[in-house]
């Protein structure tokens, strides 16, 4: 056990460090990682420079942009990157999900046409599954693609699609085929979202951001040359994106520990400061565990993609562990301001309102991606080895499967 | 970077699980649970003569100098194994307490003892309910004789040897003690095993009635020695545990597995999957975490303050919900004293307080926290 580089590791983060020190962008970049216009074009400026000297999307081949990186030089790029890796946030999706699932299953000219593209930042890319009626049940999804001559046809909506009001293409799934069993008549295609007959809904959160969108789909018109696999194989192309999301989005949140721990030292309890207090030092104690945990199995999780093993089950646990963490830790950072808790205004609320953000952006977390719930069926499943649920509309035809209320 | 055991110590913990899995069965286990022996004695010698017992001993001292890495592969096997065997007491606290406050005289005199298995070693600290400070020791050391009772000692009443916290100043502060290293076979110690929640690890009243008492470390150090024992043993015991809590998480997967209820498997239904979800996840933290301690402990890193009591918290927590749920998931014969499930369940308390109990390790850490956002 070390944590060590190996030479050749070690000569890879001077390269990467050298890089970034002599082409960083300017100091106020930090203001600027939100989702208006000027902040993606920040975003931009900084993936361009990077794809143009070869540091963008570093594990992918050459041929899409990439410089067939190692996995853990994946790592070492991300750790020498460290806070300006957030100006990539809204490239998350089209990196991450969308072009790993045109290269697996797009013909060669929608990949030399799409692929570096992304990888440069000059395409952003959403990724529309899910829908009103379906959500960890994905198989359940209802927008129709009709085919017309060398065209298909799309009616229905998707929703949470994150980034769809920005967003220049999206990946989506549809149903083609409802009369055989729910996972068998899907397919994959891929859209420019400024196509005719689409809308595009932003969604107010309880945070009261708007980070996803729902949108809409009316006789929207999308060449067969856009389809990803073949008609039929939407849920076997989806399981491509799908494996990349959990990881994204787990490993996209900080565990805040130090923020918290600073705050509550600074904090006066009824007794003196909040972390004299035996109830609340337990409590952090149970936070510090997991944060380190996490951290420590992160370790492990590069150590083996160092040794050349795929990563373990570990990565599964990421977001579980984190999600309800944070709802916890926000829940009680405003619990020990007692009734001044309440106030959310920034120039007034304890640390500018950072846990009262975190207190409401939390309840996604634990629900974006794959819910707390799904990802318990996963580990239980894959990493344990326990049986599958019974599925009772595994093998009706779909449009004879019963729906509810809601 | 490599966060990972090497081949070899991974090789080293095959063969532990090897020689374990022959000679510690559940059986072995159940004759000291329910009988009047107080530890396994064959098992005891062959983990001696499989060299465990000085895996982390340096060579000058009779032991093998394989590093704490080697101990902590083996602490988990013993963990899993749930061995009734006075391992921990004698290599993680009482050789651990020679190697960090013993003279080179008193390395020289016990160490190669240890290695061998010639010699059963204890910690005596407690002397009563409630979290041991300085204030509450009374045993008393004066002249080079002990006075005092300490209630409980781990394997207090099979130990050939026991390093003792004593009173040698007037104050409540942590310089009023010193350490001792006392020969339990001498005149003046009377130890009485007492009944406790893990019959297959032994526990005794020790009474010292002026016996001979040799010190360890300078006078008022002793609780500076044994904080320095509290971190490298949290490391071992976490191994243990997480080892433990391995084990009962595959026997609640095995047994859902085969149980069936309303036509199915029981680890069919997501009221399980989830429970075992929980499980594997709290275990997977208490191991990374204790590897994280295993490091700072192999190197002497100065995060070793932290690192050990992370792994001290998480590999309690993991091993007291994983032993807890694995009952829960057998149903009624989960708590019948034919099934195995109550050997963890036993095991997971008394490691989860035999080094101090679980809210003074969580304020211990955030102290340390503490400390280090001070620095």
């Amino acid at each position: 056990m070390d944590f060590n580089d190996s030479p050749e590791e070690a000569s890879f983060r001077t390269q990467a460090k050298a890089w970034i020190a002599a082409n960083r962008p300017a100091e106020g970049w930090q203001n600027r990682t939100g989702r208006d216009t000027d902040a993606i074009k920040v975003s931009k400026d900084w993936q361009k420079k990077k794809y143009d000297a070869g540091w963008a999307c570093i594990h992918w081949p050459k041929e899409f942009g990439g410089r067939g990186a190692t996995p853990i030089e994946r790592v070492i790029w991300s750790q020498e990157e460290g806070e300006l890796g957030q100006l990539g946030g809204v490239f998350i999706i089209g990196q991450g999900m969308c072009a790993p699932t045109i290269m697996a299953h797009g013909s060669e000219a929608a990949k030399a046409r799409h692929v570096p593209k992304i990888a440069s930042g000059e395409e952003i890319w959403c990724q529309l599954f899910s829908e009103p009626g379906s959500g960890s049940d994905l198989a359940g999804l209802r927008t129709r693609a009709e085919k017309q001559g060398d065209e298909w046809v799309i009616n229905g909506q998707k929703i949470w699609t994150s980034g769809a009001h920005y967003a220049d293409y999206g990946i989506l799934i549809t149903r083609t085929d409802p009369t055989v069993a729910k996972h068998k008549g899907l397919t994959m295609f891929y859209l420019d979202m400024r196509s005719p007959g689409v809308t595009i809904k932003p969604i107010k959160q309880v945070s009261g951001r708007s980070d996803f969108n729902e949108v809409y789909f009316a006789d929207v018109r999308i060449p067969d040359s856009q389809r990803l696999g073949a008609v039929g194989d939407g849920w076997k192309v989806s399981l491509t994106t799908l494996m990349n999301e959990r990881l994204a989005v787990g490993g996209g949140f900080p565990t805040n520990f130090e923020e918290m721990f600073e705050m509550i030292k600074v904090l006066e309890g009824e007794n003196g400061p909040a972390i004299e207090d035996q109830s609340v030092r337990e409590k952090m104690a149970d936070w510090y565990i997991r944060s380190a945990g996490l951290r420590n199995t992160s370790y492990r999780m590069i150590s083996a993609l160092s040794r050349g093993q795929a990563p373990g089950p570990e990565a599964s646990i990421s977001k579980l562990v984190l999600g309800v963490n944070r709802l916890n830790m926000a829940s009680t950072m405003l619990d020990i301001q007692d009734t001044y808790g309440v106030i959310s205004q920034k120039d007034l609320a304890v640390n500018g309102g950072q846990f009262h953000e975190i207190f409401f952006r939390a309840v996604a977390h634990r629900i974006e991606g794959g819910t707390d719930e799904i990802l318990r069926n996963i580990i239980a499943e894959r990493v344990l080895g326990l049986p599958g649920d019974i599925r009772v509309d595994k093998d009706l035809p779909f449009n004879k499967i019963p729906t509810g209320a809601n | 970077m490599n966060f990972e055991f090497s081949d070899d110590q991974k090789l080293l913990k095959e063969q532990a699980r090897g020689f374990l899995s022959s000679k510690c069965t559940p059986k072995d286990v159940r004759r000291i649970l329910d009988g009047n022996e107080p530890y396994h004695p064959e098992l005891w010698k062959g983990v001696a003569e499989m060299g465990w017992l000085g895996a982390s001993i340096p060579e000058e001292y009779g032991g093998l100098g394989l590093g704490y890495l080697e101990l902590c592969v083996i602490a988990e096997e013993l963990g899993r194994a749930v061995a009734p065997i006075p391992f921990s007491s004698t290599v993680y606290l009482f050789a651990e307490a020679v190697l960090v406050g013993g003279s080179e005289e008193q390395k020289q005199k016990y160490l190669p003892k240890v290695a061998e298995g010639a010699i059963i070693g204890a910690l005596a600290l407690s002397e009563g309910a409630g979290a041991v400070t300085p204030k509450t020791i009374k045993t008393s050391a004066a002249g080079g004789k002990l006075t005092g009772v300490k209630l409980p000692v781990t394997d207090g009443d099979v130990a050939d040897y026991a390093v003792v916290a004593a009173r040698t100043g007037a104050g409540n502060d942590e310089g009023s003690i010193s350490l001792f290293i006392v020969d339990m076979k001498a005149a003046g110690v009377k130890a009485e095993t007492v009944e406790t929640v893990d019959p297959t690890r032994s526990h005794a009243k020790v009474s010292f009635d002026g016996a001979a008492a040799e010190p360890l470390g300078a006078a008022g150090q002793g609780w500076a020695i044994l904080d320095k024992v509290f971190d490298r043993a949290a490391v071992l015991y976490a191994f243990e545990q997480v080892g433990g809590s391995q084990a009962a998480l595959e026997m609640a997967r095995d047994y859902a597995m085969g149980r069936y209820a309303f036509g199915r498997p029981i680890a069919s239904f997501q009221a399980i999957k989830h429970k075992l979800a929980d499980m594997y996840v709290a275990t997977e933290l208490a191991r990374s975490n204790s590897y994280y301690g295993a490091w700072a402990l192999s190197t002497d890193a100065p995060e070793l303050a932290i690192a050990a009591a992370t792994a001290r918290v998480s590999a309690t927590e993991a091993y007291h919900e994983c032993s807890k749920e694995n009952i829960q998931v057998h149903g009624g014969m989960g708590f019948t004293w034919e099934f195995d499930c109550h050997l963890h369940y036993r095991r997971s308390k008394v490691l989860s307080l035999v080094l101090g109990s679980l809210p003074r390790w969580k304020d211990r850490l955030i102290s340390r926290l503490e400390e280090r956002n001070a620095a």
